[in-house]
């Protein structure tokens, strides 16, 4: 109970600092993003409580024994003190102690891959990295689409994530979460958004030339919405056949949004296996 | 651009070398490359024309001694430092101007743009923060330890053109081909052959592959020389601090740099034979490439800082005028820190996918290393308790970095916890923490180290008031720069981006380029006052006529400034962990000896140089496989070794009548010194234990 109060003081003041400004990170529709902004604003407050008096009295000392002032105490043979030594270590260690404790329990709650508790069912993305794009699979609609990615609110979606070609990373800074894509393998990450909008989706790991503009728009719709938006997806003329596929694997930059109405519902497999040996250690 | 007209069956002769790899098109490079060109010219006119190639040969690149290896890599690193800041200037400038149009705009296209973000990180961190740091480690380490010289003189030299060699091939790359475009640390697979086809990585392969062996070497050479050749008497914990902090970063370097040769000789493999350490497909790992690179890379930056750490140590104890609080406590710190850099590499990838558990164990080994750090800052703020602080314009630079890298560290606890990291991880808050620290930390502890034993290597002293203003000008130019940029890494803004589409981050831009500015004002003025201080070398001000301009501590004040080439006349007696503070109130110091002995010295020799060069050709010859050149040179430098190996003429001696002329001159220069703990007698109560005395009485 202490402890929460103490941890909405500290996010409190801290939140009237920073997130009066709107930044993505402290102002997050996503479930797990919240949680972050808060973790990140309590840590840096905790630090603040040591970082302040150090700043200050790395100032305060040299102008108060300055050389000017000869009438200050001078002790030039002064040069241990068991009791300031003990709290140059103790107040560090008591310190970082408290991070240790916030890291060990925000490492397992916020963990991407941990499912979040929800009393809908999860929905699952399928996502490619590309050169320079991503391509979003959806399994049970088979369908797929480039550079845009919707799902209802309020439902966790659960991402299975992989690359074509370099290590990228699958980010949407307003939600919450990253998690790295390789090739040949498989990531996961969890999210839940709380609010309807249109949010930037990026990728935060440099992967080439393309890199900066290999974004993406995450919808986050209403459930009907959502099944409106499923329809016109389906109503793409293009299908995501292994020439399509194949198109794709060619190097783009700004690559626009593309809809697919049907796709391999074995395609994820095939991209990861198509890397020879990389996953699981099979061959 | 150049990656796209590659040759692709390379010539036997010219390999895949050809017209179309120098970028005359390019309106960025060619004017730097001309003025580049026309400034080599001049300079080689010009020591044509004073006929000074023979005293540069016979005096400097042929040179063993320490000192002067020492001011050639601070030279080099300074060069290379107006090199790297071009480029950051070049990042700015382009991402403020591309936020004015939603697509592409700004001046730079990505193949050119990206390639500056690499080379600016490697050129900072391998050929100004490594050099500078080895160079004042090269001055100061052997004369603070009472040393003649480094243990292995030769391996010295050498390991500077192996340095140097690295510097080079950056450079070449920037008018001959092209530098990687895969960012600093070239993660695989983009590093590799197919996505890389280009020769870029191949000149950052063979640029660190070459300058890490030199550093590899120079690791040996230091911790060899601080076991083996410390004056009688000091022992281990009677050694300064920077002579520890000096260890221990070499004692990670010897541990981290072979990790670096062995990963990048796997990189070369995959991307000369076609081996697969690191690809995608058949049974290539590249979560392996980037442990590896990690292994080396976070040790790397606190090989970086702790020197730093140990240039504030001696630099606030002098200008504290006080014995350095916490000693003990200091080394302790420095050696939990070099252990524990070792277990925290993880945390550059908790975003890869390594779970909770493991996540967690990194996160907490990080945060800890934060616990002996902060230690230091404490140990040195009680230095200047109860001192009497002289605000010299190195004690600015002390102060400037107390501030900034508390709040430096502050960033990085934050960003160790994994939690937060899944949304600060590659932000702009990443670039502007680690900048941070290692501006804040390492940079600013270099300039107070540089300031402080700038007398000691050149003779002068710099100016105070040009030295303040550029402190002025880098601390608040560093926060004008980056606090806009944590900002904007808070609004979820990658780093590496070569065009911005959010026009809110505009202003944040702009704010930024102030801080450029300011920090382009500050070197600017770093490069006047040293050239304005050497100009005005022989003048009462600048020049340092006893060799201890600041009433120093520690031996390297022991000896003339510059010092004598055998550093010390007489063997050093240590019995305290100020050994000259501690000589001069025994009143032992500055005294002729009995009898002075004859000095066993090394011979210069044409081997650093010669053997270091030829590496050159066998770089360049490997970056665009031109196979004869890498042969030739490769049997060159084992024919040079082998007859380096067999030559007997390596070492004379310096007979006594010489030592006693220099060392007449020398102590007369420090005739009749009055010292400040004379002039404070009565606060010096160990020394002078009674407490009536005035300060007129001195012990002799």
């Amino acid at each position: 109970m202490k402890k929460k109060l103490f941890q909405s003081t500290m996010v409190f003041s801290l939140a009237l600092l920073l997130s009066g400004c709107e930044l993505a990170l402290f102002d997050s529709s996503g479930v797990t993003g919240k949680e972050i902004g808060d973790t990140i604003l309590l840590t840096m407050g905790l630090m603040l409580i040591v970082v302040i008096p150090t700043i200050i009295m790395s100032i305060w000392i040299p102008y108060k024994y300055h050389e000017s002032k000869k009438d200050e105490v001078y002790d030039p043979e002064w040069e241990h003190s068991s009791k300031i030594e003990f709290f140059a270590w103790g107040v560090p260690v008591v310190i970082i102690a408290v991070l240790a404790v916030i890291t060990y329990i925000t490492s397992y709650s916020l963990d991407p891959r941990k499912e979040i508790a929800s009393d809908k069912e999860p929905l699952t993305i399928q996502v490619v990295a590309m050169d320079w794009k991503w391509l979003f699979l959806y399994p049970e609609e088979k369908i797929a689409t480039v550079n845009e990615v919707a799902f209802p609110v309020d439902r966790p979606v659960e991402f299975l994530v992989t690359s074509q070609s370099t290590m990228n990373s699958l980010f949407i800074p307003k939600l919450g979460g990253q998690i790295y894509a390789m090739a040949g393998m498989e990531n996961r990450m969890n999210l839940m958004a709380t609010e309807v909008g249109e949010y930037r989706g990026i990728s935060a790991n440099y992967s080439g030339f393309g890199f900066a503009g290999m974004r993406f728009k995450a919808k986050v719709t209403s459930e009907e919405d959502y099944g409106k938006w499923i329809e016109g997806v389906r109503t793409s003329e293009q299908v995501l056949t292994d020439a399509e596929y194949d198109r794709l694997t060619e190097k783009t930059r700004d690559h626009k949004v593309e809809h697919f109405s049907s796709i391999d519902p074995l395609q994820f497999k095939n991209i990861i296996e198509s890397f020879i040996g990389a996953q699981n250690g099979s061959n | 651009m150049v990656q796209t007209d590659l040759i692709k069956d390379p010539h036997v002769l010219t390999g895949k070398l050809h017209w179309g790899v120098i970028p005359f098109h390019d309106p960025v490079v060619m004017p730097v490359m001309i003025a580049a060109i026309l400034g080599g010219l001049f300079v080689v006119g010009f020591v044509t024309y004073k006929k000074l190639w023979g005293y540069l040969w016979d005096e400097w690149f042929t040179s063993v001694d320490h000192k002067k290896i020492g001011i050639m890599y601070c030279i080099v690193a300074l060069i290379m430092l107006l090199r790297g800041f071009s480029d950051a200037i070049l990042m700015r400038t382009h991402q403020a101007l591309s936020t004015a149009d939603e697509f592409g705009a700004g001046y730079l296209p990505p193949e050119h743009y990206d390639q500056i973000f690499t080379a600016h990180g490697v050129i900072m961190i391998f050929f100004v923060a490594t050099p500078l740091m080895v160079g004042i480690m090269n001055v100061v380490m052997p004369l603070q330890i009472g040393a003649r010289d480094v243990a292995f003189p030769f391996l010295n030299s050498l390991s500077f053109y192996l340095f140097l060699v690295g510097a080079l091939l950056v450079n070449i790359s920037l008018f001959v081909g092209e530098f990687a475009a895969v960012g600093w640390l070239a993660y695989t697979p983009l590093s590799g052959i197919d996505y890389s086809p280009g020769v870029g990585v191949d000149y950052w392969i063979w640029a660190l592959q070459i300058s890490g062996l030199g550093t590899t070497l120079t690791a040996v050479n230091f911790v060899a020389t601080i076991l083996k050749m410390r004056a009688p008497g000091m022992t281990l914990m009677k050694m300064p601090v920077f002579t520890w902090t000096t260890f221990c970063a070499n004692g990670i370097a010897l541990v981290i740099f072979p990790i670096l040769t062995i990963a990048i000789a796997q990189l070369t493999l995959d991307r000369y034979f076609d081996f697969n350490f690191f690809t995608n497909d058949d049974g290539g790992n590249q979560m392996m490439w980037v442990n590896l690179i990690w292994a080396w890379g976070h040790p790397e930056v606190y090989f970086l800082v702790l020197p730093a750490f140990g240039m504030i140590s001696e630099v606030t104890a002098t200008f504290s005028r006080k014995r350095l609080f916490g000693y003990t406590s200091l080394v302790w710190a420095t050696i939990v820190i070099m252990i524990l850099s070792f277990l925290v590499w993880l945390h550059h990838f908790f975003t890869m996918g390594s779970g909770a558990s493991v996540n967690a164990f990194f996160g907490i080994m990080t945060m800890i290393i934060g616990i002996p750090t902060g230690v230091k800052l404490y140990n040195w703020i009680f230095t200047m308790y109860k001192g009497r602080v002289e605000l010299t314009a190195s004690m600015w630079w002390v102060i400037a970095m107390l501030i900034t890298f508390t709040i430096g560290g502050m960033t990085g606890v934050m960003l160790s916890i994994p939690a937060n990291d899944f949304v600060l991880h590659n932000s702009m808050f990443v670039p502007a923490h680690f900048h941070n620290v290692i501006i804040g930390g390492a940079v600013y502890g270099y300039f107070a180290g540089f300031t402080y034993w700038f007398p000691k290597a050149t003779g002068a002293k710099l100016n105070e008031t040009l030295g303040k203003w550029s402190v002025a000008l880098w601390f608040f130019g560093y926060f004008f720069a980056w606090l806009p940029l944590y900002y904007t890494g808070f609004d979820g803004m990658t780093r590496r981006l070569q065009y911005i589409d959010n026009p809110e981050w505009q202003m944040s831009m702009y704010i930024a380029l102030i801080g450029v500015a300011m920090i382009a004002a500050g070197i600017g003025t770093q490069v006047v006052n040293i050239a304005w201080s050497l100009y005005k070398r022989n003048e009462p001000g600048y020049k340092d006529v006893t060799g201890d301009p600041w009433d120093g501590h520690t031996l390297e004040w022991f000896t003339a400034s510059p010092p004598q080439f055998y550093n010390f006349g007489e063997e050093i007696q240590v019995s305290d962990r100020d050994p000259l503070l501690d000589m001069k109130q025994k009143g032992t110091a500055y005294k002729r000896p009995s009898k002075y002995g004859r000095i066993h010295m090394p011979k210069n020799t044409w081997a650093g140089p010669v053997l270091g060069m030829l590496t050159l050709p066998f770089g360049f010859g490997f970056v665009w496989h031109i196979w004869w050149m890498v042969f030739a040179s490769l049997a060159a430098i084992i024919a040079c070794w082998i007859k380096y190996n067999f030559e007997r003429d390596k070492d004379y001696y310096v007979e006594v009548p010489e030592v006693e002329r220099i060392e007449g001159e020398f102590l007369k220069s420090n005739e009749g010194r009055e010292f400040y703990f004379e002039k404070h007698a009565k606060h010096y109560k160990k020394w002078n234990p009674s407490k009536e005395n005035d300060s007129s009485v001195v012990a002799k």
